[in-house]
């Protein structure tokens, strides 16, 4: 009974052939504008070819009256294509609230989705951001999955996004 | 009483603007968005007949040819439909989810033919021909269709409003006309009565002219399947028009015009 439950496991995980952990920091910079509002956000997986490999986050307002925040999403203009507009927001899991000026850290592993099922190659993370009466950014950092050693990138954003930085650890 | 005859002297006008189209005025459609999300958007639309893209400054576009197909393939009323001096404007409440075909179509036909020495003009349609006398002489009637179009997406892109309905030039879309980006290319077949029409000469004109000194424009001609393709050098609304002429008139043996126009939205990366 018990070798049954721990073989049902181990064919759970064997996919990824080990425990890892990605973590994402994202910084949200103050800008000084005179109208300001907390951007939109998409953190995502994508795979060489730009196609959908896994989604990890995506911010935005989700208190607003009969879903009307869903009326910006197509501001994320690459994430809106490559994955959001086949979706029925929000979801359990991936709809957050959008995130005030600072940085903010989400984390994942490969216990739980989406990871438990991205197999082994390369990927690139994506983080876009796009502000009402403001603009858009989007940036990449290209990582091997899973991790063979732990690992630390950064890359700053220029315009609606600051540091943005990703951890790897096996 | 007025307001028809407001709109006949519209028709007049647009009749008389056909034969010099190709030469300068492009009829066009603009929507406010192309690509959307959210339960319940809106968009407002443009029509326009001008010589630069996508500006008012010569005619409104008549609505009276309007159809607008939604993502399940029923037809939608336009809203708030009006005409101004230089355009025409309607709005769509796009309350279901996929792609949606705004389409301005037309048929006329105009000529002339001599009797006692008289040139005479006439027009008409299909449905109801010009009437030219059994003793005329010099006959010469020409028979013009026309089809302007274009897409509107909310949510995931779907096919169905995107069939076509056999008659004049058309454009099936191989690459979904609501995902267009810069740097890439689009694949469009034209279609000439429902069938492949080769080897026709297709006009691609970039809007925004006022701020630019050079028009921009590319020619592309379809293969022997009448398909085309486009990589578009920058985001942008796009007007490409094609036309064919032949003798396949609705009266036989009169010479027809069968022109497809349509504005395209490439976004950025």
């Amino acid at each position: 009974m018990r070798k049954g439950i721990f073989f049902a496991l181990s064919g759970v995980f064997a996919t990824p052939a080990m425990a890892a952990d990605l973590t994402v920091t994202v910084e949200i910079p103050r800008l000084d504008v005179a109208e300001y509002h907390r951007p939109y956000v998409a953190i995502w997986v994508e795979n060489p070819d730009q196609s959908l490999a896994a989604n990890l986050a995506v911010w935005h307002d989700i208190k607003m009256r009969n879903n009307e925040g869903t009326k910006w999403l197509k501001d994320l203009r690459q994430w809106w294509r490559r994955s959001g507009r086949d979706l029925e927001m929000p979801i359990d899991g991936l709809s957050g609230a959008t995130r005030p000026v600072g940085e903010h850290e989400i984390g994942f592993t490969t216990d739980a989705a989406p990871l438990d099922k991205l197999p082994a190659g390369e990927y690139r993370l994506v983080v876009e951001a796009s502000r009402e009466v403001g603009g858009r950014e989007m940036l990449r950092i290209p990582f091997q999955w899973p991790p063979a050693a732990a690992s630390s990138q950064e890359i700053r954003g220029e315009h609606e996004l600051g540091r943005v930085s990703l951890t790897l650890k096996p | 009483m007025k307001s028809s005859l407001k709109w006949a002297a519209l028709a007049l006008g647009i009749v008389a603007a056909l034969p010099t189209a190709a030469q300068a005025h492009r009829a066009w459609l603009l929507p406010s968005a192309t690509v959307l999300s959210g339960e319940d958007p809106w968009i407002t639309v443009d029509g326009a007949i001008s010589n630069n893209l996508f500006y008012f400054e010569h005619f409104p576009l008549q609505l009276n040819g309007l159809t607008i197909i939604a993502p399940d393939g029923e037809t939608v009323e336009a809203e708030n439909a009006h005409s101004g001096k230089y355009r025409s404007t309607f709005d769509v409440r796009l309350n279901k989810q996929g792609t949606y075909k705004m389409a301005v179509t037309g048929e006329s036909m105009m000529g002339s033919y001599k009797l006692n020495g008289e040139t005479k003009r006439v027009r008409g349609t299909a449905a109801e021909p010009p009437v030219i006398p059994a003793e005329a002489t010099d006959v010469q009637i020409r028979q013009a269709l026309r089809r302007i179009e274009t897409f509107t997406t909310v949510g995931s892109p779907n096919e169905t409003a995107l069939t076509t309905s056999g008659i004049g030039l058309e454009m099936v879309p191989l690459t979904h006309p609501n995902d267009l980006f810069a740097g890439e290319e689009a694949k469009f077949r034209l279609l000439l009565d429902g069938n492949p029409a080769a080897n026709v000469d297709v006009e691609v004109v970039p809007g925004g002219l006022r701020y630019r000194s050079q028009l921009g424009d590319m020619k592309v001609t379809t293969d022997a399947d009448g398909v085309f393709s486009v990589t578009w050098p920058e985001a942008g609304m796009y007007w490409l028009q094609a036309m064919v002429r032949d003798e396949n008139g609705s009266i036989p043996g009169t010479q027809r015009t069968s022109t497809y126009t349509v504005t395209l939205e490439a976004l950025p990366q």
